[in-house]
């Protein structure tokens, strides 16, 4: 996981150690929960298995890009899961119905994504709708058109290039959609610390008045942000797609709360103006080696969903009371 | 009121005695040794520079903080509030500054919070009604308890928070800064209501920064400083540069910054200029470069709403904003700055400041095109550009603290320093120097000289009667959403700007 490390840490002084303690917790958390299954399970510290994760993670990894952009700026996307489904039908009916080429499928899928969130973004700025309840209404409506597109059914039978995508490791390491994901995260990351346009969105969870007084476009930057959490969700469809070798209207159900767990395990604050790409991705990694572990040592799924519950409340605590110390 | 007898006996008799009170938080002493008396039915004004322990005292008094050492006696008996009930049930209340009620609830509702009145279960809405009109009229407020305590002003609010310490029988009130967000004709109706709970035989302790207003309505002052009590005047009618100089512990006049004789280049004119929600009408003034525009008047004047519109922040109807002879389209606070002008907002918590972010991000804010050329920025850019303006205004901290570890003076000047950083034409200050204390305010008004002395057209809102007309060149009075006259030189007293801003 060396290069989860690299890309995020900054190289200039005095903020990146500040910036490193800020985010011990979480990842000290993650560094125990590998060292405990590293001693519980023989399987668990492998090169494989490290590739297995990575693969495991990638979905809701792109997702949890977005939604940290949604929650720095004091949002809450809870359509993404059904967006991915419905971008993800989406693509499967252009490509097998309407006989569209793969290729221009995903760009029609990936902008389903991005027309979703601009839904979401123009009901909270325009309609002044309260953003939970917003993307509720666009969560019910694209997971209903999901599956109106194919009535319920699945679509499958993709080229064995597009598979290939998620499953042929490059080089003996990573997958296309891991790159993807490895390569969003970076340039997220950048964005949100060194673009004026990133750094605003810190100021519009923090506080829109303040923002817009000082002269940012709130409403437009909203838009932007809800968009390209939809986009992202289309992005992780393509992704979820190639890995299952299907589009099933069902996809992606209840992603949205793991997606906004992670976030929130990585130290963003619901309430606005703070968050992470570094620490989103710490949070995405703590879900997937939590799954990951807990299904080697053959823990049931059932007491795993009891455990991830555990872990997210005692994650958030420790952060909370670490930033009260503080 | 004569009529009262039942309190008149009792009055003289001391209520509540405070001994050797301290209050130290790990090795910062905050209040040392603080004692005095308060009798029944009196007014005492309690003064100090912010950080002075003020809120201390008042916080250990309405049982919100227990003190490191010394004791106090209510009534009599032996008085150590563990909790803000015990100092309620006994009789003593705590009126914050900033307002701790329920907008969504109604007036009967926020007064009866945590105690409704009930009959077999259920609330009694009828006894809870009858109850809060009854001191709604005592307060002499005209207005039904089931109205939702959001559609109320400022100082109707706080009226309601005195009715909620009322309904508590309380005998002592503690008013932190009542009059910082009332104009002139609702302080008046306060101090008539202080007035009268005095002679019912309710003592107050009244914390406040317009020095102007103790003689008015305290009967003695004391003075704190450093966590100290320096100074206890028997009468109130004292001098209010002696109150000053107890209260910095230095000779320091009232003095404001002298301003060069302005350019007569105009920089700003307004037109006729109308609100789109009826705020204000048909305004129209001229500012010229070096030039310090003041405007007066009571709250609810229009004043802030003309000001956010011309800063691009609220719509308007008709009329024109023209800066160094350009005609505005002004949509959005960021078509006001494009064009030159610069919004320092009335409400630096609400408007001005994001609280948990840092000074560096919040100076940053909106500036990043004069930090940096590329799209592009690093950390140490910013710590950079922000240290620069820390020092340019003489704020105390560093690029790296958090805005909410500051005092009021200094996150004010973070607010400025963010809007002199767009290299503004225009600067619009509003209400600049609410809730600062005096040591503060005059490193305030420096800047505000600095700016006009730098050629910048400057527009300066507020309620303090003796700033607007210290500071300004010329003084625009508004009253009911229209400008009463400008007034300027000679013209420009406090009776005139009074009599227009009452018209």
């Amino acid at each position: 996981m060396s290069e989860i490390t690299e890309q995020a840490a900054p190289k200039s002084g005095v903020v990146s150690m500040s910036f490193v303690k800020k985010m011990s917790g979480p990842l000290v958390g993650l560094i125990l929960l590998c060292v405990f299954f590293s001693l519980t399970s023989e399987f668990f510290l492998s090169a494989r298995n490290g590739l297995n994760i990575l693969d495991q993670v990638t979905v809701l990894g792109i997702l949890a890009i977005g939604m940290t952009l949604v929650i720095v700026i004091g949002g809450i996307d809870l359509s993404v899961g059904s967006v991915l489904a419905f971008s993800m039908m989406m693509m499967g009916v252009m490509q097998r119905q309407m006989g569209l080429p793969l290729e221009l499928a995903i760009i029609v899928g990936i902008a389903t994504g991005a027309l979703c969130g601009l839904v979401s973004g123009l009901l909270i700025t325009v309609a002044k709708l309260p953003a939970f309840i917003a993307t509720l209404a666009v969560m019910s409506v694209t997971r209903g058109l999901a599956n109106i597109l194919t009535e319920g059914k699945q679509i499958v039978g993709y080229p064995d290039w597009f598979t290939s995508l998620a499953t042929v490791r490059q080089f003996g390491f990573l997958s296309m959609t891991v790159a993807t994901f490895i390569v969003l995260a970076i340039i997220a990351a950048i964005i949100l610390k060194y673009r004026p346009a990133g750094r605003n969105l810190f100021a519009i969870g923090g506080n829109p008045e303040v923002a817009r007084l000082a002269g940012i476009n709130v409403n437009l930057n909203t838009c932007i942000v809800y968009a390209l959490s939809g986009a992202l969700a289309g992005l992780a469809a393509v992704a979820f797609a190639a890995r299952l070798d299907s589009s099933q209207p069902s996809a992606g159900l209840g992603y949205e709360l793991d997606t906004i767990a992670a976030v929130v395990i990585g130290g963003a604050s619901l309430s606005g103006g703070v968050g992470s790409i570094f620490g989103t991705v710490v949070g995405v990694f703590i879900i997937g080696v939590l799954r990951n572990g807990l299904n080697l040592l053959g823990v049931s799924p059932f007491i795993q969903q009891v455990l991830i519950g555990v872990v997210i409340a005692a994650a958030v605590t420790f952060d909370t009371l670490g930033r009260k110390r503080r | 009121m004569p009529t009262e007898n039942h309190s008149v006996e009792n009055a003289g008799e001391t209520i509540l005695s405070v001994r050797n009170l301290s209050k130290t938080y790990g090795k910062i002493t905050v209040l040392k040794n603080v004692s005095f008396d308060i009798k029944r039915g009196e007014v005492v004004a309690l003064l100090g520079e912010n950080g002075a322990g003020k809120s201390t005292l008042s916080s250990i008094i309405a049982g919100l903080v227990t003190p490191t050492d010394g004791s106090m006696q209510w009534q009599g008996a032996a008085y150590s509030p563990a909790t803000p009930s015990d100092a309620l049930n006994a009789g003593l209340g705590l009126i914050h500054q900033e307002m701790r009620l329920l907008p969504e609830l109604s007036i009967a509702e926020n007064i009866f919070v945590g105690r409704l009145p009930t009959r077999s279960g259920r609330v009694d809405n009828f006894e809870m009604y009858r109850r809060a009109d009854e001191q709604l009229k005592r307060l002499g407020l005209n207005v039904s308890p089931a109205t939702k305590v959001k559609y109320l002003r400022v100082a109707a609010q706080q009226q309601v928070e005195i009715a909620k310490a009322l309904t508590l029988n309380a005998r002592f009130l503690i008013l932190d800064e009542p009059t910082a967000a009332l104009g002139g004709e609702e302080t008046d109706k306060l101090f008539e209501q202080i007035e009268r709970l005095k002679n019912e035989g309710v003592s107050f302790i009244y914390i406040s920064h317009r020095l102007e207003e103790i003689a008015r309505i305290a009967d003695r002052v004391i003075v704190m400083r450093d966590g100290e009590l320096v100074a206890n005047f028997d009468s109130a009618k004292v001098p209010v540069s002696n109150l000053v100089e107890a209260m910095v512990g230095r000779q320091l006049d009232r003095i404001f910054p002298h301003l060069p004789a302005p350019t007569h280049k105009p920089l700003i004119e307004v037109k006729n200029l109308s609100s789109a929600e009826g705020d204000f009408h048909d305004v129209s003034f001229t500012v010229s470069a070096g030039e310090v525009m003041g405007i007066a008047g009571i709250v609810g004047a229009g004043r802030t709403e003309l000001v956010r519109a011309i800063a691009g922040a609220d719509p308007v109807k008709s009329g024109s904003v023209t800066v160094d002879g350009k005609v505005l389209t002004l949509k959005s606070p960021a078509d006001a700055m494009a064009a030159g002008i610069a919004l320092v907002p009335e409400d630096r918590k609400l408007q001005g400041l994001v609280l948990d972010h840092t000074i560096g991000n919040n100076i940053a804010l909106g500036n990043y095109p004069r930090i940096t050329s590329r799209n592009w920025v690093t950390p140490t850019e910013i710590r950079n550009f922000a240290t620069t303006a820390i020092k340019r205004f003489g704020i105390k901290g560093s690029a790296d603290q958090r805005a909410n570890e500051l005092s009021g003076g200094n996150q004010q000047k973070i607010v400025i320093a963010r809007a002199i950083s767009a290299g503004p034409k225009v600067v619009i200050l509003d209400e600049p120097t609410r809730g600062i204390d005096v040591g503060a305010r005059s490193a305030i008004y420096d800047v505000i000289a600095e700016l006009a002395k730098q050629g910048m057209a400057v527009i300066v809102v507020s309620s303090d009667l003796d700033e607007v007309l210290g500071l300004s060149h010329k003084v625009l009075v508004m009253a009911r959403g229209r400008n009463q006259g400008i007034l300027a030189g000679e013209d420009a007293t406090r009776h005139a700007v009074m009599e227009r801003a009452t018209a």
